[in-house]
């Protein structure tokens, strides 16, 4: 049986992790490449690296960051941040990376999407969505969350699965930071609109936070960062917890 | 032992021979069909579209080079599928050793399947090791479905091969070097072969 998915997100920056972690265990708190280690021993199903370096370096560090990761990791990862062009999906893939997840360069310029799955095939193709509810209706938003835009969550959503979109990970600005709990009614709505898989992010803070996704926004994924950098939450028992409740997940 | 991973520019091969390095075993990435042809162990990998696949193989002359190898070859994802008789993917003709075709999944769950899934029914010695119903990481929108060559299943709204055996070939539908230590323990199997 297909389980469900918990995926830890590491922010990276020049190369090393910058959201503040607090694993005891860690020889180095900034190495991304030993948390994610860790991660992935203690049972995470993917992970996600989000570059948000803006040095002009920062292209080549984050290869060799993501060469440097693939050799280690024996579990699957992706990176996102800053990618608008085919050639900077061709590095990272040919680096290692398993999938690329493009948000901003993909509202503006949509034939992007098209571009990739034509030269990648859409399993390597997610498609970030950050999205605020306006007026009872969800608009994306750029830059990270920043910018807002006119375009409707779910006419977007439809529009990238039609362009070959492989998963879409989809954030709720409302949400993310609260600790509150997942965007679950705007995630079933989504659910039930496209296709291809979805990966809810923004607002866990407990581990109820993560079943109530599966089960209400009926997510196949769910992202997080502090509650597991922050050992809030440990995957191990969460992962036991969800078991519990008759969630299937891999243990 | 020579381990070759089969390169005609299909995906991300690296992580194979990451993976295989991990395992102290350091395969090389060639297209040389003699480079190819002298292995002990070729692994036939594959990510992306199946009749662009096809034919990058073609252009080679490896659609003709692989169901001749004589040695253990693991095909993987795109991989094990082209080494069907045939793809729904792009009406694509496959290289016809294992006796399937490979279909498209229904839209009765979300396509593409992306996730851990267990496997079960082993009946090749590439599972020896691996408990029932441990977990595998996959991929894809096509499948293969059970044949006389299935050596593995997944359920996915129906039951399909997740792994494919015929004399010295082996495929799978997983990805063996995501797959963490289950995933490892296959591709080790492999290499003990």
């Amino acid at each position: 049986m297909l389980t469900k998915r918990i995926i830890p997100c590491l922010d990276i920056k020049d190369g090393r992790t910058v959201k503040g972690v607090n694993f005891v265990d860690l020889r180095d708190a900034g190495d991304p490449i030993e948390l994610a280690t860790i991660y992935a021993k203690e049972g995470a199903d993917e992970l996600v690296f989000l570059d948000i370096s803006a040095t002009e370096e920062r292209r080549k560090t984050l290869a060799e960051l993501v060469k440097r990761i693939a050799e280690q990791l024996d579990i699957p990862f992706t990176v996102g941040g800053g990618i608008s062009k085919v050639e900077d999906v061709t590095i990272l893939l040919r680096n290692g990376a398993d999938k690329v997840s493009v948000n901003s360069a993909a509202v503006k310029r949509p034939d992007l999407i098209n571009e990739l799955v034509a030269q990648f095939g859409s399993q390597c193709i997610v498609i970030a969505i950050d999205a605020k509810q306006v007026d009872d209706d969800w608009k994306v938003h750029l830059v990270g969350g920043k910018v807002p835009t006119e375009i409707s969550l779910w006419d977007w959503a439809k529009e990238v699965e039609k362009r070959g979109a492989g998963e879409i990970l989809f954030t709720s600005m409302d949400h993310d930071g609260t600790k509150n709990g997942f965007a679950n009614e705007a995630l079933a709505k989504l659910n039930e609109l496209v296709n291809i898989p979805v990966i809810a992010s923004g607002g866990a803070g407990t581990m109820d936070h993560f079943a109530n996704t599966f089960l209400q926004g009926k997510s196949d994924a769910a992202l997080a960062a502090s509650v597991f950098h922050f050992k809030e939450i440990e995957i191990v028992e969460l992962k036991q917890n969800l078991k519990e409740q008759g969630i299937p997940v891999r243990i | 032992m020579k381990t070759t991973i089969i390169d005609y520019g299909a995906g991300n091969i690296q992580s194979i021979q990451f993976a295989l390095a991990r395992l102290g075993n350091e395969a090389r990435l060639s297209a040389d069909p003699d480079e190819i042809r002298s292995s002990d162990k070729v692994i036939f990998p594959g990510v992306g579209e199946a009749s662009s696949a096809m034919n990058k193989l073609r252009a080679t002359g490896l659609d003709q080079l692989i169901p001749a190898l004589n040695q253990p070859v693991l095909g993987i994802c795109l991989g094990m599928q082209l080494m069907c008789q045939s793809s729904e993917e792009g009406n694509t003709k496959g290289l016809g050793i294992f006796n399937t075709d490979v279909l498209r999944f229904s839209d009765e769950g979300k396509v593409p399947q992306v996730g851990w899934n267990t496997i079960e029914g082993f009946s090749s010695d590439l599972f020896a090791g691996i408990s029932e119903n441990e977990f595998m990481y996959s991929v894809h929108s096509f499948y293969a479905p059970i044949s006389e060559d299935t050596v593995a299943i997944s359920q996915y709204g129906i039951s399909y091969s997740v792994a494919l055996q015929k004399n010295n070939f082996y495929g799978v539908q997983f990805h063996p070097e995501k797959s963490s230590t289950a995933g490892s323990k296959l591709l080790q199997n492999f290499l003990e072969l």
